[in-house]
């Protein structure tokens, strides 16, 4: 049911349109008051947040892909086989949109967050103007159906991240982690720019449906164009050994904008898993006879998938566990997590297989149910992991604004003071350890299985990490929660309402998820792995019948 | 009617149940606490038995008695000083370095699409 005054159809750039043009106007309005300044940012996440959740109900309840073709009312110019895809659209599916649901989620908390944590620093014009740029980089990156557009979408991002890691300019460690994270995300970038260029050579086009639609036989250029994608988002998402960006960037960021960074990642996530499944889907989903040489192709690079997986998540626990700088560790510890979700994607590719006659003729190319279950709890992952990173990141900003302190070291009997923050450090705690019945546990367990059916090597490691994630946590709850006060810390209050709220709201959602997983994944998840497996109606909502 | 399912997740080869699980965690507490109240009643907090014992050292200020976070995990840490060798010399901090790992990575991309029989 439509009750919004524009048409439905619009709503896919609005969501893209509302945080930039916010973005604009909030220097201006900053002119006004700086409460009002505030008050504006959160609203125009609140709006666009609206928007996103009402695009996702019809999108799971419909099961339809929204499109909005700008400059035009058609998807494509021409008719019958002149038909060309050139204009720049949007396409959102269940899987976009189920990722714009946790990129608008950690922005508006950020946000909201950011208005007592922020409230004594300068410059915060310049502050909200990057966070609605950001989360507009974010959700055309989520959105967009066009390569060259996502492109944008993704500098967008990285500036207005890099800017904002940066933020506290009067930290040599913060501006020295911005500079490595433009880098980083500068030179991710090109490669990717590299790689559409190459796909624009090969094939005359860059919507991603047309591009689906016509990688069929994985060639030469292919196949490097994949290797240059794959590397670059990647190295975007922190995927081990690519990933020593990621605690220099959510260390030394706000807390504020650590959270949001865990979105800006997972946004880069989002598009390995858009390249492999929706870009290569005619080569890496396909059970047709005809792909059976592709099946060793996909097995080989599905186990380096999982070897990067593995070694993510070791890399993560390890080095998580000996940090003493808080918000390191979480970023260490979040390193970890994404080991998890790219585990999924790995298995799939890794233990797609050929069915043989007693002859030993290929008879059929099978994808093992198993995969489809690992997939799932990758993506349910993905939600789960944002809300539990989110709520650790958060704390750890709620004690450095009661206390100016990083360092565990210099932390103790914070519990005795800081009643709430204890419990959000206790309920993310025990989510982000996988610990029953938060919501971490529920998309793990799913990995776990899926893993062991794989190899049961693979899901010791990845039931191991947990257990190893759980002693990081419990060595933050007993240095900085337990034990006496502190002489330096005896004056040490609780947090204003408003980062309170921001960080019960993460709660909220993390136990309700907890408890009711089932709901969460037949109404979200499903639908997003049936759209990430089912490239062909992605293809057709541009092209027609593919 | 109440259904069970609705709380379920199918994770392959069994389900998990939130619900379930708490009504499970809250007759286990049940139980601790009544195994709890069995023991002796007539147990006093003041006196000498109360009292920290330090293998003789002297007992410093309560503040002073925390544990640290650099402290915890000491043993592992210690015994993993190997691991930890190896993965330190890795994170440099250097952002050139942060690079070379994405050419390795690329580099290695190239070789496991040689070896799957693609390129």
């Amino acid at each position: 049911m439509n009750f919004l005054p524009v048409p439905p159809e619009y709503i896919p750039v609005l969501i893209v349109a509302i945080p930039l043009f916010g973005a604009f106007l909030t220097p201006i309005i900053s002119r006004i008051n700086g409460k009002v300044r505030n008050i504006f940012a959160i609203s125009i996440l609140g709006i666009t947040g609206f928007l996103v959740f009402w695009l996702s109900t019809e999108i799971f309840t419909n099961n339809m892909i929204y499109t909005y073709v700008f400059g035009g009312d058609s998807n494509v110019i021409g008719s019958g086989n002149s038909a060309y895809a050139i204009r720049i659209l949007f396409e959102v599916d269940s899987f976009g949109i189920f990722m714009a649901i946790i990129a608008i989620i950690v922005a508006f908390i950020g946000t909201l967050y950011s208005y007592s944590y922020m409230k004594k620093e300068t410059g915060l014009d310049k502050y909200y103007t990057l966070i609605l740029l950001m989360t507009a980089g974010m959700m055309g990156m989520l959105l967009t159906g066009d390569l060259f557009n996502f492109f944008v979408f993704l500098e967008i991002t990285g500036i207005s991240s890099a800017a904002l890691v940066a933020f506290w300019i009067d930290k040599k460690y913060a501006v020295e982690a911005g500079f490595k994270y433009i880098i980083i995300s500068a030179i991710g970038a090109l490669f990717v720019l590299l790689a559409i260029a190459l796909l624009y050579g090969q094939y005359n086009a860059l919507n991603m449906s047309v591009l689906a639609n016509t990688i069929t036989n994985f060639n030469l250029i292919d196949q490097i164009i994949l290797i240059l994608l794959f590397s670059a988002l990647a190295m975007k998402a922190g995927i081990v050994p690519m990933h020593m960006w990621l605690p220099d960037a959510y260390g030394r960021a706000p807390a504020s904008i650590s959270i949001m960074l865990v979105g800006a990642t997972l946004s880069s996530l989002y598009a390995v898993f858009r390249v492999i499944f929706t870009l290569y889907g005619k080569v890496f989903l396909s059970v047709s006879i005809q792909t059976l040489e592709f099946v060793t192709t996909a097995n080989i690079l599905g186990g380096f998938i999982v070897l990067l997986a593995v070694l993510t998540m070791l890399v993560g626990v390890i080095m998580a566990l000996k940090q003493n700088n808080l918000k390191r560790l979480i970023a260490f510890a979040a390193l970890a997590e994404i080991g998890y979700m790219i585990l999924g994607l790995g298995i799939r590719l890794a233990a797609k297989s050929v069915i043989y006659d007693t002859e030993g003729t290929a008879i059929s190319i099978l994808n093992p149910a198993y995969t489809q279950a690992a997939l799932t709890g990758s993506i349910f992952h993905i939600l789960n992991d944002a809300l539990d990173v989110g709520l650790l990141f958060l704390v750890a900003g709620a004690i450095y604004y009661a206390t100016k302190e990083t360092s565990l070291d210099r932390m103790g009997g914070l519990a005795r003071n800081m009643k709430y923050t204890t419990i959000f450090f206790l309920i993310g705690l025990f989510a982000m350890s996988g610990m029953p019945p938060l919501n971490g546990f529920a998309s793990k367990i799913i990995i776990y299985e899926s893993a062991y059916q794989l190899s049961p090597l693979v899901s010791i490691i990845a039931i191991l990490s947990s257990i190893m994630l759980l002693a990081c946590f419990v060595k933050v709850f007993h240095s900085a929660f337990l034990g006496p006060k502190q002489p330096h810390l005896k004056n040490v209050k609780e947090v204003p309402k408003t980062m309170l709220v921001a960080m019960g709201l993460i709660a909220i959602l993390i136990i309700i998820i907890g408890l009711f997983p089932n709901l969460v994944i037949e109404n979200a998840v499903k639908p997003t792995v049936d759209a990430i497996l089912n490239n062909t109606a992605y293809i057709s909502a541009i092209i027609g019948g593919a | 009617m109440f259904d069970l399912e609705f709380f379920r997740i199918n994770t392959g080869s069994g389900y998990w149940d939130p619900i379930l699980w708490i009504f499970a965690f809250i007759i286990i507490l049940v139980i601790v606490y009544v195994i709890r109240n069995l023991g002796k009643k007539d147990f006093k907090k003041s006196g000498e038995k109360s009292k920290v014992f330090l293998s003789g050292n002297p007992e410093y200020d309560k503040e002073q008695m925390h544990i640290k976070g650099s402290n915890l995990y000491w043993g592992f840490t210690e015994s993993m000083k190997w691991l930890y060798d190896i993965l330190n010399r890795f994170h440099t901090g250097n952002v050139s370095d942060y690079v070379l790992w994405f050419v390795v990575v690329m580099a290695a991309l190239f070789i496991v699409m040689t070896i799957s029989g693609g390129i």
